[in-house]
């Protein structure tokens, strides 16, 4: 293996980007496309879990690490479906369900997954973009999860969707008022819940990342509140889906950056480094904030914003 | 959040009891049931207890006792180093009459231990990993095995296999019991080529699997070719080591199933024997010894098979060492040594023997560690 020597830092900086932000990417998407059309769902966390749980066993017992994805991505549609549908009841605080719901999602995927903690599950395979170069390091860097690119287009085209579809007009305008969507005639509850839903599909997809590519391994402790940050990393990124692809790569480049360190020898300090991503949130929320605009871009309808 | 909901079961259920039958009959109450000649037993755990570590060796160690007659073993998994383990324990005690409590976890023991067995004199507390100290109460105790000699071992097979002369750790906290296992790693591997050094990253936390698995990463990135390591649960780092094309020495427990090939030997965790033998004691009304240690010799720690990627001359060495570890008094930390900073920590001549309880207080890396305990 070639000595890289201090270049080891950029470089699992990359690399963290590309390997540890993919949960990120999919749970602040999917939030994102909830909080566009109006609610907040806080669950995620749970859903997030309970995906990697469930993708983990689909794709342990079948084989198949592709099933294991689309058994987490319902799995998590059926969490966003029950929150949508409580949370159409009136008088219903959907942060307070969503809490709720995380805490179910994540009691419910440690009970099930009790007995795949120790079996080993296939692992969704990766492209090796890496293959231009002669040295390992960069090719272990560049070993790109499909996944990752499938987030980076979904970021794309959910901003089309949002800014150029029909589709996209109808969540917006139900995020932004409930009157003046019920007044063109559209059912604010409906396109909620269908939002929530596909919300829900999509965190369970970032959570089947963790346990079937990285970490790639299912156990209690394995998403360490990152889908709480994630639903963070939305506001952070100011409901604007290509935001959230370069907020998910920041953090988990400054997530790497501990590691990296370290291993090139700066040791002393390294709980502090292990707070890169959060100091960097930090700052970046308050050199982008404004006094005229500090909302800019939030749906209208958003319970915190209200 | 499981733990806390089924907590609070058990807080409605301690509060009913005392409502409901403080008066009549405490007698009535299962705690005083291990006086009829039969013996239950509670094992608690900090994490899963089949996660390929340091739980699933307690819980193999568990099995053993269950396997006893006249016992009845209860276990609790994902009990934080917090008052829960506190009311974890008041539980079994109270409600399901355990009379002798193996707590595993290294927080548990101050205050959590500390605290119950004063309020609990005819319940026996047996902690995995502490210093009982005199002034603790006597009806705790702290045991615990030499398991450095197990890493110097793991050192040794390292030492033969690497190419780059650099070997990595992943460790979870600068405590103690890791800067030896991490120190005597390296010792090991020195004992073949004192060229070698070791790279060694925390991650700051007993589980963080995306943490360990960047740890092992840049690891790799730095060209460290042999990984072994300090965490709970070992699985995360030994696969992505193993997809790295690094060699593997395990920790706790067996990991070789995880990577055949890459998988170099491993310093295990023998509790089997250690368990079945206190409970026995236990049972018979014997005197348990309050600070109880052992090694290889012991049986208290035992190696992984050596896998297919280890040498002739790295298994010789290996032998040689371990026929030598198994006649006891054997020193991994013997001068003239120095620590990564300078220091001398022990002159010509002078050597700190397994059983060293100065071991146990241990604060730096040796000399040829690149890493910083703070």
């Amino acid at each position: 293996m070639t000595d890289i020597g201090l270049w080891g830092v950029p470089l699992a900086i990359l690399g963290g980007a590309i390997r540890v932000s993919t949960p990120f990417l999919f749970v602040s998407l999917g939030e994102c496309l909830t909080e566009r059309s109006g609610r907040i769902n806080l669950g995620l966390e749970g859903t997030l879990v309970f995906g990697a749980m469930t993708g983990y066993a689909v794709a342990y017992q079948s084989g198949s690490p592709w099933l294991g994805v689309l058994a987490a991505a319902l799995a998590g549609a059926v969490f966003g479906l029950f929150h949508g549908w409580i949370c159409k009841f009136r008088g219903v605080n959907d942060i307070a369900i969503g809490i709720a719901m995380m805490l179910l999602g994540m009691g419910l995927a440690f009970y099930f997954g009790k007995p795949f903690i120790q079996p080993v599950a296939p692992d969704l395979p990766a492209i090796p973009l890496g293959w231009w170069s002669d040295i390992p390091q960069v090719q272990a860097a560049l070993q790109v999860n499909a996944l990752f690119i499938v987030g980076g287009l979904l970021a794309l085209a959910l901003h089309w969707m949002f800014r150029a579809t029909r589709i996209g007009l109808t969540i917006r305008v139900v995020g932004d008022s409930t009157d003046a969507a019920r007044a063109i005639g559209l059912n604010p509850d409906t396109v909620r819940l269908l939002a929530t839903a596909a919300g829900g599909a999509l965190a369970g997809i970032g959570g089947a990342y963790l346990s079937l590519y990285y970490p790639g391994s299912w156990n209690e402790g394995i998403s360490s509140g990152q889908g709480l940050m994630a639903v963070a990393l939305v506001i952070f990124a100011r409901w604007n889906p290509i935001n959230c692809f370069w907020a998910a790569l920041l953090f988990g480049g400054a997530g790497a950056l501990g590691p990296a360190l370290q291993s090139v020898g700066v040791s002393s300090g390294y709980y502090l480094f292990f707070a890169a991503p959060y100091v960097l949130t930090l700052a970046l929320l308050i050199l982008t904030s404004s006094p005229d605009k500090a909302l800019h871009g939030a749906p209208g309808e958003l319970s915190i914003t209200k | 959040m499981k733990p806390s909901l089924s907590l609070t079961r058990r807080h409605f259920l301690g509060t009913a009891a005392a409502f409901g039958g403080a008066a009549v009959a405490p007698s009535l109450l299962p705690g005083q049931a291990h006086a009829a000649g039969s013996l239950t037993v509670g094992f608690i755990y900090v994490g899963p207890k089949d996660d390929f570590g340091y739980n699933q060796a307690h819980a193999e160690g568990a099995a053993a006792v269950k396997a006893m007659d006249g016992v009845t073993v209860i276990e609790e998994e994902n009990v934080p180093e917090t008052n829960d383990v506190q009311n974890t324990m008041q539980s079994m005690i109270n409600f399901d009459g355990a009379a002798l409590l193996f707590p595993t976890s290294f927080g548990y023991y101050n205050p959590h231990i500390l605290e119950l067995a004063p309020k609990f004199p005819d319940v026996r507390f047996e902690h995995c990993g502490g210093l009982w100290g005199a002034d603790d109460p006597k009806n705790a105790g702290s045991y615990f095995g030499y398991i450095g000699m197990g890493q110097y071992l793991n050192g040794i097979a390292a030492g033969h296999a690497t190419k780059s002369k650099k070997i990595g750790f992943v460790a979870a906290k600068p405590i103690p019991q890791v800067l030896n296992n991490i120190n005597s790693f390296l010792l090991g591997a020195r004992a073949v080529d004192p060229s070698i050094t070791c790279q060694v990253i925390f991650t700051g936390e007993w589980s963080l699997a995306v943490k360990e698995a960047e740890a092992t990463n840049a690891l790799a990135d730095q060209g460290c070719d042999v990984i072994t390591c300090h965490v709970d649960g070992p699985k995360v780092v030994a696969e992505t080591a193993a997809a790295r094309g690094a060699y593997i020495c395990g920790y706790h427990a067996d990991q070789s199933p995880l990577a055949p090939e890459m998988y170099l030997t491993g310093a295990e965790w023998n509790w089997a024997g250690v368990y079945t033998d206190m409970v026995t004691k236990f049972m018979a009304g014997e005197p348990i010894d309050n600070f109880v240690r052992g090694g290889l010799a012991d049986g208290f720690i035992k190696m992984s098979p050596l896998g297919p990627a280890v040498s002739d001359a790295a298994r010789n060495q290996f032998e040689a060492t371990k026929a030598e570890i198994m006649k006891g008094g054997f020193a991994a930390i013997k001068g003239p040594l120095k620590d990564n900073k300078g220091n001398m920590i022990a002159a010509e001549g002078e050597a700190f023997v397994e059983s060293d309880v100065a071991l146990e207080s241990m604060g730096y890396l040796v000399e040829g560690v690149i890493g910083s305990t703070s």
